[in-house]
């Protein structure tokens, strides 16, 4: 992924005027999709936030109201906050573990194929399957806890709003971990085999080869993948609104979530498309700062490392 | 670079197309469910058994009687209907016949427009208003003109309670507020839960604030806060605000309430499971106890009783809360073709005998039809039936639950703020200030 505009900008200089005059039409397709689906609602989004519209009557112009509302109610602050918290324990329970997996199963043993596809399977579930099954197991008087009578488990897991944010970590982790492994493992099979021959001919150990090749080379696939995991963190709504749907107290009431609510429930579409463009800039602005991250020295990957 | 030459070309190529793409996608539209293309009238119902068949028979044998007249149904879930029926009364795709509780809702409705006025309709048709329930017609009301039939069954809240537990530590069921908090400590000790509570569904929470207002300050505190008055920090509000909150220091909610789900009936368990002694509710959870709980209601172990009063409260022990019943409209967008289906199926196919002698017999549920009491003799729930009857039909007020009384938004923001009020994290104070705010507004 990362690769691509390297690509762009070297090569296919030399032909582009033969291809964006012949081919340029290709891209149409994709272009009239993206500007249908993408751009054109963004700017419905962002004129509606200067609207009133209780998503049944007439819309009227409203001006800044929505807009002043929005930015005027504690519970933003609190829905940013909520929504880092989770970008970021999400990614902290995630990347480590993932790189982790994505060595292991980057092996070549058979087993290692075996249990590739096991973690695989908490993917293949919808996250509104994952959490009714979640919130069933974690019931305090009818879930796993009491079932088993283990006294640990038994806990007010969505009640409690330390906890609750907790099992939204856990399960975000638990059903994306093997994706994140996935990206990895192919990343980890690219590095030459080269430098770990050179590596253990300087008698580098499997620990020294790891921080010392393997962490190194994954830098711009930790990038794509955090990219992946801050922006699907951020966009996290079905499982939380299946879970906890916001509670208990908005412990996690995340900026998606509050987008929802303020819309559908709360029939107020003006400072919802206001929540919704925060809710963009914030998702560009993060995903600008990741790639930048490992935008300078894109070239000394690899062999020139 | 030329990518952008290129990419600007086909943008105005795009902003041609557009148009085109937008009728292709527009007549695509037309064909849906509120499309006056085949002439039936269309009706969305709620499935979930056995309502949906009761609800589908009705039709169908209007359909087979009236071949020129004939309704379309589809079913939708409860929740995912509320979600698509605002969407498509927002997108003038309303099936003719709309269904819902009427309140705050309806009034959204109306004011934009979407719904007939039966006022005038119901004056020529005499008929069918005097076989309904005198009190079911006030939430399908706005400004004094009904847009809204009432039909199905009556839902008031009441006070279950296990038998079998009572019995267990010795105790009566609580006829006052003072005796309900003097049974927390005895069940606790007894090891048993006092009360269960779907917190997570925070609408069971409203239900416990509903009726302490109405015991506490009568029906009028709540109405003036309907009609927009900053009544919330009335003196009466703050002391059902704070009886609320003593209850939950005292521990008389089941542990982890705010966890628990009404809508998986996790509360109903707890109750014939033997783990809560006592539980309000809505009368529609009687069905599922009856279903899912054994011989839990067969035994008898069920007891079901009206809201205790408290003492030295102005509301009448015997009011009632709840669902006075649910609701048909007519869509202003339909034809009027359509229309005149929908209007002659009020009148002579809705809640008919059949109808509401199946909601008796198959959902141990009351219809609002008047002298239905009629029926009871001899079945199975006679007693929970007509304890039900009378409740619902000598109550001096039978008001609307309040997530369906307001509108939308307030709504939102009250269940938001009943949350906290039962979490701890506000104070009866803070949650009086923060409801007279958003009344404001």
């Amino acid at each position: 992924m990362s690769t691509a505009p390297t690509y762009a900008s070297g090569k296919v200089t030399s032909s582009k005027r033969t291809s964006t005059g012949r081919l340029g039409w290709l891209v149409l397709p994709a272009l009239a999709i993206f500007v249908a689906f993408a751009v054109l609602p963004l700017f419905g989004v962002f004129a509606l936030s200067f609207s009133s519209w209780d998503g049944i009557g007439a819309i009227s112009f409203a001006g800044f109201d929505s807009w002043r509302a929005v930015l005027t109610d504690p519970g933003l602050p609190h829905a940013l906050w909520v929504t880092f918290l989770v970008i970021v324990l999400s990614w902290i329970a995630q990347t480590p573990l993932s790189i982790l997996l994505g060595v292991f199963i980057s092996g070549s043993q058979r087993y290692r194929a075996v249990l590739a596809v096991l973690f695989f399977l908490p993917l293949l579930l919808s996250a509104a399957a994952v959490s009714i099954a979640y919130k069933a197991l974690l019931d305090p008087n009818f879930g796993l806890g009491p079932g088993l009578n283990l006294g640990i488990l038994t806990q007010d897991w969505l009640g409690d709003g330390t906890l609750a944010m907790g099992v939204v970590i856990f399960i975000i982790a638990w059903q994306w971990i093997p994706f994140h492994s996935l990206i990895y493992q192919g990343a980890i099979r690219q590095i030459p085999g080269s430098m770990y021959e050179a590596a253990q001919i300087d008698g580098a150990g499997r620990v020294r080869q790891f921080f010392s090749i393997t962490l190194p080379q994954l830098k711009n696939t930790m990038i794509t993948s955090s990219t992946l995991m801050v922006v699907g963190s951020l966009t996290t709504f079905d499982l939380i609104f299946v879970l906890t749907a916001g509670g208990p107290n908005d412990a996690t009431r995340v900026l998606a979530l509050d987008m929802y609510l303020t819309g559908f429930r709360a029939n107020l579409m003006g400072p919802a498309s206001a929540i919704a463009v925060i809710l963009v800039v914030v998702g560009l602005v993060l995903a600008q700062l990741l790639q930048r991250l490992g935008g300078r020295e894109r070239n000394s990957q690899l062999e020139g490392a | 670079m030329d990518h952008n030459r290129a990419s600007r070309r086909s943008f105005l190529a795009l902003a041609t197309a557009t148009p085109l793409v937008a009728t292709v996608l527009a007549s695509c539209g037309d064909s849906g469910p509120g499309g006056a293309g085949s002439g039936a009238a269309t009706d969305w119902i709620l499935s979930g058994q056995p309502k949906e068949g009761i609800r589908q028979t009705a039709v169908d044998d209007w359909n087979e009687a009236h071949e020129d007249q004939q309704i379309q149904t589809s079913a939708f879930q409860n929740d995912a209907y509320k979600a698509k029926i605002k969407t498509a009364i927002g997108a003038g795709q309303a099936p003719t016949i709309i269904f819902g509780w009427g309140g705050g809702t309806l009034r959204s409705y109306v004011e934009a427009d979407q719904v007939d006025d039966l006022t005038s309709w119901l004056q020529e048709n005499a008929a069918v208003k005097d076989r309904l329930f005198d009190a079911a017609f006030a939430a399908g009301t706005v400004d004094d003109k009904i847009y809204a039939l009432p039909t199905e069954t009556v839902q008031p809240i009441v006070l279950f309670y296990n038998k079998k537990l009572f019995d267990q530590v010795g105790a009566q069921p609580p006829t006052t507020w003072d005796e309900l908090m003097a049974l927390v400590p005895t069940f606790n000790a007894a090891g048993i839960a006092p009360i269960s509570l779907a917190g997570q569904s925070r609408w069971t929470n409203m239900m416990w604030l509903e009726l302490l207002f109405d015991r506490i300050g009568g029906p009028e505190l709540f109405e003036s806060i309907y009609e927009g008055q900053p009544n919330w920090t009335d003196p009466a509000a703050i002391d059902a605000l704070t009886k609320v909150q003593d209850l939950v220091r005292a521990d008389g909610f089941i542990t982890g309430f705010a966890s628990v789900t009404a809508d998986s009936n996790a509360d109903q368990a707890l109750l014939y499971t033997d783990r809560a002694a006592m539980m309000l509710q809505g009368t529609w959870t009687y069905g599922g106890m009856k279903t899912d709980g054994g011989d839990f209601v067969s035994a008898g172990n069920l007891g079901y009783m009206n809201f205790p009063e408290v003492a030295g409260g102005k509301g009448d022990p015997m009011n009632a809360f709840g669902n006075p019943a649910q609701y048909v409209s007519v869509s202003s967008q339909a034809s009027q073709e359509q229309k005149d289906i929908a209007l002659a199926y009020f009148a002579d196919g809705l809640l008919q005998e059949k109808e509401a002698e199946a909601y008796i017999t198959e959902g141990g549920e009351v219809p609002i039809v008047k002298g239905i009491d009629a029926k009871f003799a001899g079945l199975d729930d006679e007693e929970w039936l007509t304890f039900v009857y009378d409740l619902a039909t000598n109550a001096p007020s039978f008001a609307q639950s309040w997530d369906q009384a307001l509108s939308p938004t307030q709504a939102e923001t009250l269940l938001d703020n009943i949350e906290k009020l039962f979490g701890l994290a506000i104070t009866p104070q803070e949650f009086a200030t923060a409801m007279n705010a958003a009344t404001a507004s």
